[in-house]
């Protein structure tokens, strides 16, 4: 029995009756459709990345940075390619800077009570599935939201109105984030700190939240990312500003409504300055990931 | 001269007087910032409908969700075109990414592949949920509208006998908002589903290869009904996601005011409504806006506390 012909045919016997049978030719079809799903699945992002960046670059130069919008130009005139979008950057720091000073504070605060002070609680449960319905809120509810609360009661468009339409939508991610970087924390850490002779906001402040900062600050560049791409929060709060804007009062311009209004006009230079706004945008979710997977490895 | 005794207890008195107002007013402010999540749910919510209630007394609620005629001329608002678009569009979209979404969350979640291909497949999975709406948008009027107007050319000369694709595609409309909101919701779909898939006990895929079951009988069998709750979940998620997707919807779909049976004809949805016109909008128009964001809003929370809700009692399952 043991021989090597009768192992040889036994194996030879079973890869043949394996071949031929329909449970073999059915997985086989199944495995190359689930490939050809993944396939298909990245043509897109490959698609989308290799045009970005193919038709971004055309326009890629400092002056992106620090001049204003030209007006619409036809192909043969002379300042045709001369021109930036300097004052959507500005309103894309303003706005984004806004939305993190209220949602970030906010956000660790409540995450703070979630793990430290209520974990495992009814109302803990409570406020994670708020988080969670908050988050699959449309963003352009945020906008009309902010624009009842802030627009009409200030009678202007402004970057601050744009600035809580996007700390709403902040919110969701760095409470999730930070809320399980806290309950990541090993328990140890606030026994030793207790038995020190610590109190709990110490406790907190001073070892538990430094433990959690690496996780803590991966959910808050991405939640960062995120805001700057938005565009439907943006696009009737913040409005847009032809011209350089340092007032968070008053209408500003974003990288992400530049796309927008620029994309759908017929003049090319503007649909120029439009993919090189989303080639800025989307390196800025690129390397937003990438270090957020770096500081998560490092941990 | 106190002893050692008295002065330690007097000691370690203030300390905790001290610390007690402190150590409470600390956790007292991170209470009222959890409440504040729920606080800033519900005045969204409340917002939003104080501000449509002239839109709610002027057409109440059936003429407005059956009203096809949206005109801020003569300030006449029914919101059924964009309703009907927004339903469509994003059942069209899970038709197109649950399949794809699934079988790229069993090759994430099974071993076909080396761990080295498919860390970085996931990474770029991931990557595709957070790209810009917007540079979605971009793309598809620049790349994808031109590259399949030749094929669905093709399908409305030879099929357009069938309502749906009675018009000729213009490289805007319903269908173009479809594939585009699928290639935005397939990471949800793909993401959530793995989770369910890797989340089974190993025990029952042990049990089944041990009775003799192939890799894709134990997958179909065991595996997937298992984990169904929570694909379920994924796609409820994705489906909420889908009908409050607004830029890359508002910039591809066309923004007719009209429903049309064909999904080569130009449509509109909610969100590109308001996206469209919240600008410059007054009036009335602002509530019946308001009134169409309260709908939306609606739409998405029920579809989205279903979601959280099924996917929460996988979560419990699992343990």
């Amino acid at each position: 029995m043991t021989s090597p012909e009768i192992t040889t045919s036994l194996a030879q016997g079973r890869s043949l009756t394996r071949k031929v049978s329909s449970k073999t030719i059915f997985s086989n079809i199944m495995t190359s459709l689930v490939i050809a799903c993944a396939i298909l699945a990245l043509i897109p992002l490959v698609a989308l990345l290799y045009y970005v960046i193919a038709q971004g670059v055309v326009r890629l130069s400092p002056q992106l940075f620090t001049q204003l919008p030209p007006p619409p130009l036809p192909r043969d005139n002379p300042q045709f390619s001369y021109g930036g979008f300097g004052n959507a950057v500005v309103g894309t720091f303003m706005t984004v800077g806004i939305a993190s000073l209220i949602a970030i504070p906010f956000g660790i605060l409540a995450s703070v009570y979630l793990a430290e002070f209520a974990r495992d609680t009814k109302l803990a449960d409570v406020i994670n599935f708020l988080t969670n319905v908050l988050s699959g809120v449309p963003s352009i509810v945020m906008g009309v939201f902010a624009y009842g609360l802030i627009v009409v009661k200030t009678r202007s468009y402004s970057a601050f109105a744009a600035g809580v339409a996007l700390a709403v939508l902040m919110l969701p991610t760095i409470v999730r984030t930070a809320t399980e970087a806290l309950e990541a924390v090993p328990n140890n850490l606030r026994q030793a700190s207790v038995g020190l002779g610590a109190s709990n906001y110490q406790t907190v402040l001073r070892v538990i939240l430094p433990a959690a900062i690496p996780a803590i600050i991966t959910g808050v560049i991405l939640a960062i990312a995120r805001a700057a791409g938005e565009t439907a929060p943006v696009i009737f709060t913040a409005l847009f500003n032809n011209f350089w804007n340092l007032d968070i009062w008053r209408p500003t311009a974003t990288l992400s409504v530049l796309v927008y209004n620029f994309a759908i006009t017929p003049f090319a230079n503007w649909q120029e300055l439009a993919w090189a706004a989303a080639l800025v945008l989307v390196a800025l979710v690129l390397i937003a990931n990438i270090l957020a997977r770096q500081i998560i490895r490092r941990r | 001269m106190a002893s050692t005794a008295e002065r330690l207890s007097g000691m370690s008195y203030e300390r905790t007087q001290t610390a007690r107002v402190v150590d409470s007013g600390f956790k007292w402010l991170t209470w009222l910032f959890a409440i504040g999540i729920g606080v800033t749910l519900l005045t969204i919510a409340f917002q939003v409908a104080i501000d449509a209630i002239p839109a709610i007394q002027k057409f109440g609620i059936i003429d407005f969700i059956t009203g096809v005629r949206w005109n801020p001329v003569e300030d006449i608002f029914g919101a059924w075109t964009q309703i009907y678009g927004t339903l469509v569009t994003s059942f069209i979209a899970l038709l197109i990414a649950v399949p794809i979404g699934l079988g790229v969350a069993i090759i994430l979640s099974e071993d076909f592949l080396p761990p080295k291909v498919q860390q970085p497949l996931v990474f770029m999975v991931e990557l595709l949920a957070a790209i810009p709406s917007v540079v979605y948008g971009l793309w598809g009027i620049f790349v994808l509208a031109p590259f399949l107007q030749g094929p669905m050319t093709w399908i409305h000369q030879n099929f357009g006998w069938i309502p749906l694709f009675s018009t000729p595609p213009t490289g805007r409309g319903i269908y173009m908002a479809s594939i585009i909101l699928a290639i935005m919701i397939l990471p949800i779909i793909s993401s959530i589903s793995r989770d369910s898939l890797a989340g089974v006990n190993p025990a029952l895929r042990q049990a089944a290869y041990g009775l003799g079951a192939t890799r894709w009988e134990t997958l179909i069998q065991v595996i997937i009904p298992t984990a169904i709750s929570g694909i379920i979940g994924g796609v409820m998620l994705a489906l909420g996601r889908a009908m409050g997707e607004t830029m890359a919807v508002t910039m591809l779909i066309g923004n007719a005011n009209r429903p049309s049976p064909s999904l080569f004809a130009q449509g509109s949805t909610i969100s590109a409504l308001l996206a469209n016109q919240f600008a410059e909008a007054s009036g009335l128009q602002v509530a019946s806006l308001m009134y169409a964001a309260l709908i939306l809003f609606i739409l998405t929370l029920l579809v989205n506390v279903l979601a959280e809700y099924i996917v929460s009692k996988v979560e419990i399952k699992k343990l």
